[in-house]
Order: C-alpha cells, then structure tokens, then sequence
C-alpha cells in the first residue's frame, strides 16, 4: 500500500525526486489496475486468437495430431464445399432482412413515442420488454411453436380466413421469419434513437419551420443527419450479431429447409463440434472475422459521408 | 386555428391507437406462451385465445421433473451458480480496471484502451476452439470454470468501455481532494468512484446477468453432463429427449425459465433504460 500511497496523480503537477521508489510508483497504479483485463486480454482473447489463425492452417481435431495444410482449408471452402455457399449467402440475406427491418422500424417507433405522447414510458417498457428475452432459448423455442405448420399464427390466420402459410417449412419465407424475431426485438434499438431525438435542439426545427420546410425535409435534413453517429453504432452492432447468430437457426429450424436458414455461426459450430473439423472451422470463422472487419472498415470509411458530428467527429 | 387542432388531435389519437395496437403485437406472444402453460396439449394446437378453456396446472408438476433423473429445481440452482460469480466476477473485475483507464495516466494508454474496444468486435466464434482446447488442458470442461475465471479477468470488455464512460462523467475534483487528504487511490475507488457509479454498477450487473441467463451457445460447448446443465440447456433437451414433444410442459418450463430476467427487469427499468440510454451502446 505504501507504494499506492505516492502515487502520481493526473491533474496534479507536483515535481519529485527521481528516487528508485518514485519510478516505481510512477509505474505503479494506473497499471495495476488494469492489470486483470492484461492478463485476461493475453490469455482469453489474444492467444485464442493468434491460435485459431494457426490452426487456420491445419487439420486440426481434437481427434488426432494436427499437420499443416497450406492454404487447403480456405481453398476447400471457396472451390470444393457447396454448402459453405449455400450457409454464406443464407448468412447475408438474413443480415440484409433482419438489420433495415430492426433500425428502421426502431427509429419509426422512436419518431412517434418523441411526439410528446402520454404514457411514453409504458409503451417504452412494453416494446424493450422482447429486446431482455429474445436471446433466450424459450423464446427461440416459442417461435419455432407458434409459426410451425400447425402453430398459432396459423391458427390466427385460419380465423381470420386465410389460408394457413408455413412459415418454417417452405425454403423462400424462413428466413424471414427469423427475421422477425430480430425485428421483434427492436426495443433496444429504439430506446437509444429516443435518447438521441430528444438531444436535438428544438431551435433547429424552430428555424426549419420559419423557413417553410415540410416534415419529410425536416426528417432527411434535421433528424436524420442528427441521429446518424447513433445509427451508425447501431449498424454495426447489429450486423455484427446478425452475422453470428446461432440460437435461432439452431433451435427454431435446425438449418432447414433445404438449408434456406443454414446461417454461419451454426455451420461453424457444426464443423468445430459436431464433425470436430476444427483447423477447417477456424479458417471458417476467420472468414467470418475478415467479412465483419471489412464492414466495419468499409462503415467508418464511409461514416464522413453520412455521419454528423457535432463536436467534428471524435469517435 | 381550430382546424390545425382538430388535424393534431385526430393524428393523437391515431399514434395512440397504433403505440397500442403494436403494443398488443409485442407481448401477444408472451401472453400466449403463459397461458399456453396452463392449456391442455390438444387446445394448444387448436385456439390463439389468451385464457384456457379448462385451466390445467398439470404441466408445471410434470414439466418441473425434468430429465427424470434431474428436476428443473436442479437446472435452476444451476444457473444462478453459473450465473451470479460471473456477474459479480465481471462488476469487480470491469471497476478496476475501468478506474484504471478513467482516472490514471500511464504509457501506451490510448493504444491499450483501443484494444479494449477493438476486443469488441473480436466475434466470440473466432476464438473459441482455441478457448475450448486451452479450457480442456485446464480441465475446467463441464465446470462453470470457463465462465466465472475470464469474467474475473474482465474479458467482457463492454462493460469496461460502459464504466470507463461513466468514471469520467465524475468531476475529478472529488478525487483530488481525497488525494489531499491523503487517501489512496484505492479508497478512492471504495470511497467515492464507487458509491458515485452505483446507477453504472446497477446496468451491468443487469445486462450481465440477463445476458449470461440466457447464454446457449457457451454452455452448449463447455457444458456436457446433464448434472451441471443450464436452464437453456435443459430447455433445449426437453426438445430433444421425447419423440413427441409435450408442448404445454415445455412452455410452462420455459415461462419459469423467463421469470427471473422478467422480475429483474420490471424492478430496475430504470436503469435499465438509463444504462443504454446514457452510456449510449448496445442492445
């Protein structure tokens, strides 16, 4: 504790003597620390890392000793296996559903919970509520109930005298039904664009108006420039989960119908845990890494374009 | 004037009718699945009422049985066992070293704490064979180890970047006047940050837990003998063990699995909203 003691503090600009005792101070607190994430960076998330690009390379199982193989993983993946394509092209159009849908619905809610109403944070409690239990397996098991063939939306729509449609079993409609789980959970997204509409400043509708915009000028040329660092965010977030979602595809369809819903993370954990392919499934997931990174590079590059930030950027 | 008005009432009126209309849209399937407890498995398939015919709690005796050999009292001890180390492990572990980023200037800073944002985007799947493999040498396999140990060693970074935020929010004149009465930086930490994050402290201890709770993925890996599984794996086996599956039991069973993250949520709503409304990510 002693060395705790004379510790340098920031913000305080107090020269000292450079004894043994004060250099190791100076090294001291602020290392200390942040000590536990160092070590858990190093052991949880780098060496996995780094090891996973190796085995990336490799044929390694569990199974028997690994030898390297080249480039043969990546080479199999993009030439040889059909199915990598099948799952690849699943995993975009699922991204492509499941994001717009969920921003945009989120900001339209947002937009209309910001008009002043009543009672905002009932409807606010009552629209999060799906974003707390949406990743649970119950839910992924409810869904999976209530859109079978046989299930309550079917049983709805016969009520109402239309003919029963299978959601999960034809090939061109399961995607998109689990899509709407994602949409469904669109609460959280939208708490965050309401906290955003509300921090802009009412001058700047006020002077919109005293020069005659219309309200569908006023959203592309106020709200929305406003809104974007928070949407932004939020599209990257969200597309990045998109593209790692495992419960659903695993629990609501198991990759079916003619692997119409065969989505990334579930043919990565097929392939390291079920066929215990796992050099094959690294170099798999380290497609998975370069497709992200190359989003999120190609989101920020972009960002200048279409973002607005106030204080010049400083993300 | 009036017509102006009665144009803004009427569009009201019509958004209130919407926010409702929407609002039954969301928690209809919610609704559903309580009351789909208390159904009987023939009316499960043939109605979309939200009250039973005939009230039947059969399916909460019979579903609570579990595997036969483990009942879902045992799946539910498991996961507050997995579930609450790891949230507490994650709040003690992400404190420090969030105070350590927010309030201490030391080299290589800048690049260390945007490794701590740059780990995350890091997609779990990247890393965890290479996890899996090192948690099997460990032999911490088929234990909560690979859950509660990395969380002591702030793994889950968001949580990091989510105090490291609301630290700096805090005047640092506080601080300094501590400093001046000569109190350490650790009782400063215990002292002042601490009490002052509380409503911070609260929204990760919320997410984590709801987070963890509802976590298939790593258990489905790190977890193997029926003994040790999670609510989501027990869950997930009661689709798997009967040919036919018993429907009105696996909702009853899945209604009790969501009643934990549901209370903690209507208790603490409001930090819960703040928590992301403020620190400003995720969801």
């Amino acid at each position: 504790m002693a060395t705790l003691k004379e510790e340098r503090y920031i913000g305080k600009n107090g020269t000292r003597l450079e004894t043994v005792r004060g250099r190791i101070s100076k090294l001291s607190p602020g290392y200390l620390y942040i000590l536990p994430w160092v070590i858990g960076f190093l052991l949880f998330q780098l060496y996995p890392f780094v090891t996973s690009f190796i085995y990336s390379f490799t044929d390694f199982s569990i199974l028997k000793p690994m030898s390297f193989v080249g480039l043969d993983n990546y080479k199999k993946m993009f030439t040889a296996d059909r199915l990598y394509w099948t799952s690849l092209k699943a995993t975009f159009k699922y991204v492509l559903i499941a994001v717009p849908g969920r921003l945009i619905f989120a900001l339209f809610i947002a937009m209309i919970l910001n008009m002043k109403l009543k009672c905002i944070n009932f409807f606010r409690t009552v629209y999060y509520l799906p974003s707390i239990l949406g990743g649970s397996v119950a839910i992924s098991i409810l869904w999976r109930f209530l859109f079978s063939r046989n299930g309550t939306v079917n049983v709805l729509l016969k009520a109402l005298g239309i003919p029963p449609v299978d959601w999960l079993g034809n090939p061109n409609l399961a995607l998109g039904t689990m899509g709407l789980l994602v949409i469904w959970q669109f609460g959280s997204s939208m708490v965050l664009f309401l906290a955003g509409l509300r921090n802009i400043p009412t001058e700047l509708y006020e002077a919109a108006r005293v020069d005659g915009a219309g309200s569908v000028k006023v959203f592309f040329k106020i709200t929305l420039p406003m809104l974007s660092p928070i949407i932004f965010f939020n599209l990257i977030m969200q597309t990045i989960n998109a593209f790692k979602e495992f419960n659903a595809p695993y629990l609501i369809t198991q990759g079916g119908p003619l692997n119409s819903t065969y989505l990334y993370g579930m043919m990565l954990y097929e392939n390291a845990f079920a066929f215990l392919k796992m050099g094959y499934a690294s170099a798999q997931s380290w497609v998975l890494f370069a497709i992200i990174m190359l989003f999120t590079a190609l989101a920020f590059k972009s960002s200048p374009y279409w973002t607005y930030y106030e204080d010049g950027g400083d993300f | 004037m009036r017509k102006g008005e009665v144009k803004k009432n009427t569009r009201l009126i019509l958004s209130y009718i919407f926010l409702c209309i929407l609002g039954i849209i969301m928690v209809y399937p919610l609704l559903w699945m309580f009351s789909a407890s208390f159904k009987t498995n023939n009316e499960i398939f043939s109605s979309f009422t939200l009250i039973p015919k005939k009230i039947v709690t059969g399916a909460y005796s019979q579903g609570w049985k579990g595997s036969g050999q483990y009942s879902f009292g045992r799946f539910f001890s498991n996961t507050f066992i997995m579930v609450l180390p790891t949230v507490f492990f994650t709040i003690i572990s992400s404190l420090l070293v969030a105070y350590g980023f927010a309030r201490f200037k030391f080299r290589y800073k800048k690049p260390l704490f945007a490794l701590v944002l740059a780990s995350l985007m890091l997609p779990t799947e990247v890393v965890i064979i290479p996890r899996y493999i090192l948690f099997n040498t460990l032999d911490w396999l088929d234990s909560y180890l690979p859950f509660i140990i990395p969380a002591a060693f702030a793994t889950h970074s968001f949580f990091i970047f989510m105090l490291v935020q609301y630290i700096r929010g805090i005047p640092k004149e506080l601080d300094e006047s501590a400093v001046i009465d000569g109190c350490s930086s650790f009782k400063i930490l215990t002292k002042i940050i601490i009490p002052l994050c509380k409503p911070a402290i609260v929204s990760v201890a919320i997410f984590q837990f709801v987070w963890r709770w509802n976590d298939f993925l790593n258990p489905l890996i790190y977890i193997s003998s029926v003994r040790k599984y999670p609510l989501s794996l027990a869950l997930r086996m009661t689709l798997d063990v009967t040919d036919t599956i018993i429907w009105n039991q696996v909702m009853a069973m899945s209604v009790l699995s969501l009643i934990p993250p549901v209370l903690l949520f209507f208790f603490t709503q409001k930090y819960f909203v703040e928590g992301i409304a403020t620190t400003g990510l995720k969801g």
